[in-house]
C-alpha cells in the first residue's frame, strides 16, 4: 500500500486554549469568596465549678469602670449616662488616670471593666463596645512602648511586649447574664 | 522636505502568551479559592469594627452563625434570628454537641488552640448570642472570636 509521506500527527489547534482558560478563569474568579476572617478576640471566663463557693472578691469602688448597656443601646458608664464616641477616652482617663483622681484607678494594675449587657442589647453595639474597650487598651500600650522603648508596640520584643502587657492588663470581666429589664 | 514616511500598518499584537498569562491567573484563583463547606441559610453582616486581628489556622475554627433565616427559609422559620451550625439551623443547646464533633475531628493536640468564630448579623439581640457562650462556657470552648469586618473611621 503505498503510504503517503512527511505526514506526521497534524498540530492540535490552539487557538481555543485562551477561550476555555478564561471561562474556567471567570467561573472561579465567580465562585472566589476571599474570605476575610477577621474579628475581635476574647477569652471567656470558665464556668464556674457548681460546688465552688462563691467568691466575691472585693474590688474597690474606684477601681472598678462598671459599663452597662441597656435594651435601647443606651451607655451607662460609672452611673452617667455617656455616648460610645466617648467611651475611649473614658476608659483611658479611669485605667492611666493622669490626674490622680479619687475617683478613678489607682494604678493600671488594679484598674478592672466590668461589662454588662442586657439580653436585648443589640450585637452591634456590644461589639462597639468591645471594640472601643480594646482600641483605649491598645493605645495606652502603644503610648507606653512609644514612651519607654521608642519603638512601636508589635515592634517590641517578646519580654518588652509583655512587661507593657502586664502594665496595662485588659481586665474585662462580663457580668454572668441575667435580665436587667428594659424591653425586649 | 520628503521625509514623510510611508504609513506602516500597525503590527498585530501577539496573542500566542495569552493563554498562559491567563493560565497562570486561573491557577492563583483555583490555588486560592476555598469552597464555602455549609451553605448559608442566615443572613449575616457582621458588624464592623477597628480593633480586628486575623484568625490565624483556618482548619481550626468552627463557626458559628447567628442571623434571621434568609428569604428561602422566611415562610418556614420566621424573622427572628437563629443560629446555625454545619448545615441546620440549632438551638443553642446544641452548641455543645457541636463543639464536642468538631473537637474530635481533629488531633488531639489541636484540640487547645481551637477557636470558636461567631458570625452574627449586626441586628441580632444580645440574648441569643448570650445563650451561645454559655452553652461554650460549659464546654470549655474559651477561645472565642467576634467575626467583624474593618472599618476605617474611628470614633
Amino acid at each position: 500500500m503505498p503510504r503517503k509521506q512527511g505526514r506526521g500527527t497534524p498540530e492540535v489547534n490552539a487557538g481555543s486554549m485562551a477561550d476555555i482558560a478564561f471561562l474556567l478563569l471567570i467561573f472561579f474568579l465567580v465562585t472566589t469568596t476571599i474570605d476575610t476572617d477577621k474579628g475581635i478576640a476574647i477569652r471567656l471566663p470558665p464556668m464556674p465549678e457548681p460546688n465552688q463557693p462563691e467568691n466575691n472578691i472585693k474590688l474597690k469602688e474606684r477601681n472598678v469602670l462598671k459599663v452597662l448597656v441597656n435594651a435601647a443601646d443606651q451607655l451607662l458608664v460609672d452611673g452617667k449616662p455617656m455616648s460610645i464616641k466617648e467611651l475611649k477616652k473614658t476608659t483611658k482617663d479611669f485605667i492611666d488616670n493622669p490626674s490622680q483622681d479619687p475617683t478613678k484607678a489607682e494604678s493600671p494594675m488594679k484598674a478592672v471593666i466590668s461589662l454588662k449587657n442586657d439580653r436585648g442589647t443589640s450585637y452591634n453595639l456590644y461589639i462597639q463596645v468591645h471594640n472601643e474597650l480594646k482600641a483605649a487598651y491598645n493605645e495606652l500600650r502603644e503610648a507606653k512602648a512609644q514612651g519607654e522603648f521608642g519603638r512601636a508596640f508589635d515592634k517590641l520584643t517578646e519580654s518588652q511586649q509583655n512587661e507593657i502587657k502586664d502594665y496595662y492588663r485588659q481586665v474585662i470581666s462580663e457580668a454572668e447574664p441575667e435580665d436587667i429589664g428594659g424591653g425586649n | 522636505m520628503k521625509l514623510q514616511k510611508k504609513k506602516k500598518p500597525s503590527p498585530a499584537i501577539s496573542t500566542s502568551s495569552l493563554p498562559d498569562i491567563v493560565f497562570m491567573l486561573l491557577f492563583f484563583f483555583m490555588v486560592t479559592t476555598v469552597m464555602r463547606q455549609t451553605e448559608l441559610k442566615v443572613k449575616v453582616v457582621v458588624p464592623q469594627a477597628t480593633e480586628i486581628q486575623k484568625l490565624e489556622k483556618k482548619s481550626l475554627v468552627s463557626y458559628i452563625y447567628i442571623g434571621a433565616p434568609s428569604d428561602n427559609y422566611k415562610s418556614k422559620f420566621g424573622t427572628a434570628p437563629r443560629i446555625q451550625l454545619n448545615d441546620a439551623f440549632a438551638t443553642p443547646n446544641q452548641v455543645p454537641e457541636f463543639i464536642e464533633k468538631e473537637r474530635a475531628a481533629r488531633l488531639e493536640q489541636e484540640v487547645p488552640l481551637l477557636t470558636t468564630s461567631i458570625k452574627a448579623d449586626r441586628d441580632a439581640k444580645m440574648g441569643i448570642v448570650t445563650d451561645v457562650k454559655q452553652e461554650l462556657r460549659k464546654v470549655n470552648a474559651l477561645k472565642l472570636n467576634y467575626s467583624s469586618s474593618k472599618r476605617s473611621e474611628v470614633y
